[in-house]
């Protein structure tokens, strides 16, 4: 019972008891002892997790939420480190951050700041090239309508390029072996290292305030993904979309595209295609001015054989018309009616001299000699000749003329029956 | 006709070869026609042959222009040997 009563002295005495031995911090100093902690054990630590709730105000700092399935933590990437981040965190993103644990005394939070932090599965460089090219896209610098044509004739071309690299070597190589009679005017940069973009995007910007450059090629020879990283910068890929003189791009890398080949006007996969490019339109020329020339030719020609034909046509038309061609044209028509004539002729006797044949033979058939072959005679009186048919008609002792088919004979009559 | 740019000069004698392929023109305006057409040809075949090539650098001088200089390839390591 004692002890019930003590009940609340107890409890009364523990908070006592705590009163006793209380050291009271302020807010200030409890924030300022986890800070110490904190800050002193988490430093220089990697943490995975996904990053949520990503933002930007406008002071330039991300800030964000890096969670797993349990739990979350802030975090921060202070402005000044922003520019060493190749990518542009988001939402659902799963990362790898380095930094390291600090506590935000204000409001008695902490967070990680951020120094260093890498997509986790695909490599920053891989995501920043992909962020990058769906921001330009996006923006229009690749917009196929805002690509400017390359000139038909450039006399002076400048290339963008390491002056001791393959890329310059190379193009000066086609140059010299299609005789191309160009002025080539290199701008040396670095092409790979911290400096390369910087260089090149301003090198672009120089060219085009020199003037007098037609077209240029911006580019180097083949490298890794790390090598030809300066092509996939943002800087770079503004300075061509800015650039007033169309431009090549040639980073030697034909599978593989750089930010620099979607923005330029031109596409070429290595320096020495981008020579050509130059140089072929050129020969192009060179091939269509042999065209037009000679369609111009032979449409002058084809016009002066068509009057040649129309004249020559005239002049026999106009020919015909005069005195002696008409003579000519009577005489020709003469001439056939003559033809005609003694071919008809020729016919029709042709005719007459078959009917006569024909009319010789039916006579052979009734000639007396006919007769005469098969033995009979003929008995004719004298001077007269005439056929003696009856035995009357001539008198005893009368000379006659007898036929025979061969020959005749003279016989006197001696006897007549009548 | 000596100072007309290139493109232009192209354009005009591919002008002038279509109107002459469509027959449509007098015999005097064709001959004209013509006649231009050739000197504009010799125009574009002359910009095409003339130039020579020159290969230069741009060299940053020590007052920070950008001066042309002769380009000498350096040659390859292969080259050397």
């Amino acid at each position: 019972m004692k002890g019930n009563k003590s009940h609340p002295m107890d409890l009364f005495s523990s908070a006592y008891h705590i009163h006793l031995d209380r050291q009271v911090l302020t807010v200030s100093e409890l924030t300022s002892q986890i800070k110490e902690i904190l800050e002193g054990t988490f430093v220089g630590i990697w943490v995975e997790g996904e990053i949520s709730n990503f933002r930007r105000p406008s002071s330039g700092h991300m800030y964000f939420t890096l969670k797993d399935e349990a739990t979350q933590v802030s975090a921060v990437i202070f402005r000044s480190l922003n520019r060493d981040l190749r990518f542009i965190p988001k939402d659902g993103l799963a990362v790898i951050a380095y930094g390291r644990v600090s506590v935000y005394e204000r409001r008695g939070e902490y967070q990680i700041t951020v120094e260093y932090m890498e997509p986790k599965g695909i490599g920053a460089l891989q995501l920043a090239y992909e962020q990058l090219k769906e921001r330009l896209a996006q923006e229009g610098l690749f917009d196929p309508a805002r690509k400017k044509p390359l000139p038909l004739l450039p006399q002076r071309v400048g290339v963008i390029t390491s002056a001791t690299g393959a890329a310059i070597r190379d193009i000066l190589h086609v140059i010299h072996r299609r005789f191309a009679n160009l002025e080539v005017i290199l701008y040396p940069v670095q092409v790979q290292g911290e400096t390369a973009a910087g260089e090149i995007a301003r090198a672009i910007e120089e060219m085009n305030r020199r003037g007098k450059i037609e077209v240029l090629i911006v580019g180097r020879g083949g490298g890794s993904i790390e090598d030809l990283w300066a092509f996939n910068e943002e800087k770079v890929a503004r300075a061509i979309f800015a650039s007033r003189i169309p431009v090549i791009s040639a980073v030697g890398h034909e599978t593989d595209y750089t930010i620099a080949d979607f923005v330029a006007d031109v596409r070429a996969p290595t320096p020495s295609a981008a020579a050509e490019v130059v140089v072929t339109s050129k020969d192009q020329l060179s091939q269509r001015m042999d065209e037009l020339i000679g369609r111009m030719l032979s449409s002058l020609q084809l016009r002066l054989q068509r009057y040649a034909t129309s004249l020559s046509h005239m002049k026999g038309r106009l020919q015909a018309l005069t005195p002696q061609g008409m003579l000519k044209l009577q005489r020709q028509r003469l001439l056939s009616v003559t033809d005609w004539l003694e071919r008809g002729s020729f016919a029709i006797l042709q005719m007459k001299r078959e009917s006569l044949q024909r009319a010789v033979g039916k006579l052979g058939a009734l000639s007396p000699l006919a007769v005469l072959e098969r033995g009979f005679a003929l008995c004719m009186r004298l001077p007269s000749l005439k056929i003696v048919r009856d035995a009357e008609e001539v008198g005893i002792g009368e000379d006659v003329l007898v036929r025979l088919f061969q020959g005749k004979i003279l016989c006197q009559v001696k006897e007549r029956e009548i | 006709m000596e100072e007309i740019p290139f493109e232009e000069a192209l354009k005009r004698l591919e002008a002038i070869v279509a109107k002459l392929e469509t027959g449509s023109l007098l015999l005097e305006e064709a001959l004209q026609a013509f006649e231009e057409g050739v000197r504009l040809a010799r125009v574009c075949s002359k910009r095409l042959e003339e130039g020579e090539t020159k290969i230069s650098i741009l060299l940053r001088s020590e007052n920070g222009k950008l001066e042309e200089r002769p380009f000498e390839v350096v040659p390859e390591k292969e080259d050397e040997a």
